[in-house]
């Protein structure tokens, strides 16, 4: 179900030449910031709560799970260069779950490594807030990568529609509709984290089974589907 | 004309086999239209592009439907305001784009790449200057295309809610100042958006990674801007709120509105920043738009050999 050939050059693909800096340019960001937070304000567990789950995982996951996500197999779809790793004698869903495990792996060490390194310099660790969050982002990167790869196999527009759910569906709609949380993986995630943290810092709005069960079915969903589309893949020229 | 005929079946001499035919080709005698006219017909089909405009129908969804989900909010409101009979409208018009900044973002993630990656991907940028238009005038149609293209996006809100508002008999004076300064701060933010997105586009010939770029840095720095203000005022160092909006694209914009335009500000606290500040920031405001003006003349000396 592995292969490392495909694997090999995925990761070139999404790393390669500037893209790993551009990519690496985000979580810098979010360790400078909590740079600054501490120097500003000091340790406080609500600021590095607040900080990690509306800056690192609300937009930073969501972020670098669209760009590695859709990155992974969308490109390639776009110029066409698909048919001469199609025309390989590999099954397609090995493909995509290959591209899956790449995508995944690049979104937790450029989303959840930072995420704990600006957890331990807010606060070190207090009432374990940097292990939640970043439970939150590994949990995360998994469901986002396999939606966002699905979305790069259904849509030309995969990054743009990505961005739509990531920022409009649960930054704006999960605000204002409550039940648009239900249906977010940023609250799922944040599920798991609450039962790491135990406190009272780290809430979520759904249940830790529901959030499982979704976050399993829909990465597990999203990946079969991936591969179904591959399998039945038409190439259209550019618009 | 054919003039020459090698005729009949006598076998031409050796020396004769190669000769030239006049196929009747004609050399273009009309009026040439120039530089002006193309860099106006690039302006306008960039425009055009922007909306999706002559091309396909599913590059023309995604523009229309950030359009139409940017007026609603506005139709909505005038309808309220017309039903109530409330003596101002819900929201300021300077307030307007600040709210809806997450749509104004996507469309310029959206359609920058969309007037810059391609030609670079497909190599056409050559052939634009194969034409009379140099390089300053691609960059100005295309910074201008995508600037009227953002105007039209913001203003339009703005203009149902002016018309909404006079329906409503508000008061005209009052009205017709809101909607002014509201176009001159939509004005403002369009060059700067314009600029922002074209810049870091015209860096990829990749659409999606451009696309993914640009609303990294428009999202991630305004998240990480109101986060430290949000910090700055809980610790009480108010002084520092105004100064830490200088740096993303839609805090700034902000901070130039409530210091001349008589916006309030939305930074936390409601403080914006003081007349004397206001000056910083339309300064680095003007100094980004021109920046990426500089920026874009840079790459295309460079793109277009």
């Amino acid at each position: 179900m592995y292969d490392p050939t495909v694997a090999r050059l995925t990761y070139r693909a999404l790393l390669g030449r500037r893209r790993a800096l551009i990519l690496g340019a985000l979580p810098l960001l979010l360790i400078v910031i909590a740079v600054a937070v501490r120097g500003l304000a000091g340790a406080d567990d609500q600021t590095a709560s607040d900080l990690l789950g509306g800056l690192a995982l609300a937009t930073m996951v969501p972020i670098i799970g669209v760009i590695a996500g859709t990155g992974a197999i969308g490109p390639e779809i776009d110029d066409g260069s698909v048919v001469y790793l199609l025309s390989k004698p590999i099954k397609r869903p090995t493909i995509i779950f290959t591209k899956l495990i790449v995508a995944i792996a690049v979104t937790m060490v450029f989303s959840a490594v930072p995420t704990l390194i600006a957890g331990f310099i807010l606060n070190g660790n207090g009432q374990q807030v940097a292990v939640a969050y970043t439970v939150a982002a590994l949990v995360a990167s998994i469901a986002y990568a396999a939606l966002f790869l699905l979305l790069g196999t259904v849509s030309r527009h995969a990054v743009v529609f990505g961005l739509v759910y990531a920022l409009v569906w649960e930054a704006l709609f999960g605000s204002l509709v409550p039940g648009a949380r239900t249906l977010s993986v940023q609250q799922w995630s944040l599920a798991v984290a609450q039962k790491v943290a135990g406190g009272e810092l780290v809430t979520s709005d759904v249940g830790l089974t529901t959030a499982t069960v979704l976050l399993v079915a829909v990465t597990v969903l999203a990946t079969w589907y991936a591969g179904q589309k591959l399998r039945s893949l038409t190439l259209a020229g550019e618009e | 004309m054919a003039v020459e005929h090698s005729t009949g079946t006598s076998v031409p001499a050796p020396g004769d086999q190669t000769r030239i035919h006049n196929i009747g080709y004609r050399s273009y005698d009309g009026p040439r239209l120039g530089r002006a006219y193309a860099r106006r017909s690039l302006y306008s089909q960039s425009l055009r592009g922007a909306y999706g405009l002559g091309r396909s129908v599913k590059s023309k969804v995604l523009p229309m439907l950030l359009f139409v989900v940017m007026c609603v909010p506005a139709a909505i409101m005038v309808a309220v305001a017309v039903a109530t009979k409330a003596k101002e409208l819900p929201l300021d018009y300077t307030r307007y784009a600040i709210v809806m900044q997450a749509v104004i973002s996507l469309y310029v993630a959206s359609q920058a790449p969309q007037s810059v990656s391609r030609d670079l991907r497909f190599k056409t940028v050559p052939l634009y200057f194969s034409r009379p238009i140099e390089t300053a005038d691609y960059v100005r149609a295309k910074f201008a295309a995508l600037a009227s293209a953002l105007f039209v996006l913001t203003a339009a809100p703005l203009l149902v809610l002016y018309v909404g508002a006079l329906l409503a008999k508000l008061d005209f004076a009052d009205q017709t100042k809101g909607f002014a300064q509201g176009l001159v701060s939509v004005a403002l933010l369009s060059l700067l958006f314009a600029g922002i997105g074209l810049v870091i586009a015209s860096f990829t010939p990749r659409r999606g990674f451009g696309i993914a770029a640009v609303i990294a840095v428009l999202t991630i720095s305004y998240g990480a801007v109101s986060t430290l203000q949000a910090i700055a005022d809980a610790q009480g160092s108010g002084d520092a709120v105004p100064w830490i909006g200088l740096f993303s694209p839609i805090t700034l914009v902000d901070g130039v509105q409530s210091a001349f335009l008589g916006a309030t500000a939305a930074f936390p606290g409601g403080v914006g920043p003081s007349t004397a500040e206001g000056v910083v920031f339309v300064l680095v405001a003007l100094g980004l738009i021109a920046a990426s003006y500089g920026l874009l003349m840079r790459r295309y000396k460079k793109v277009g050999l």
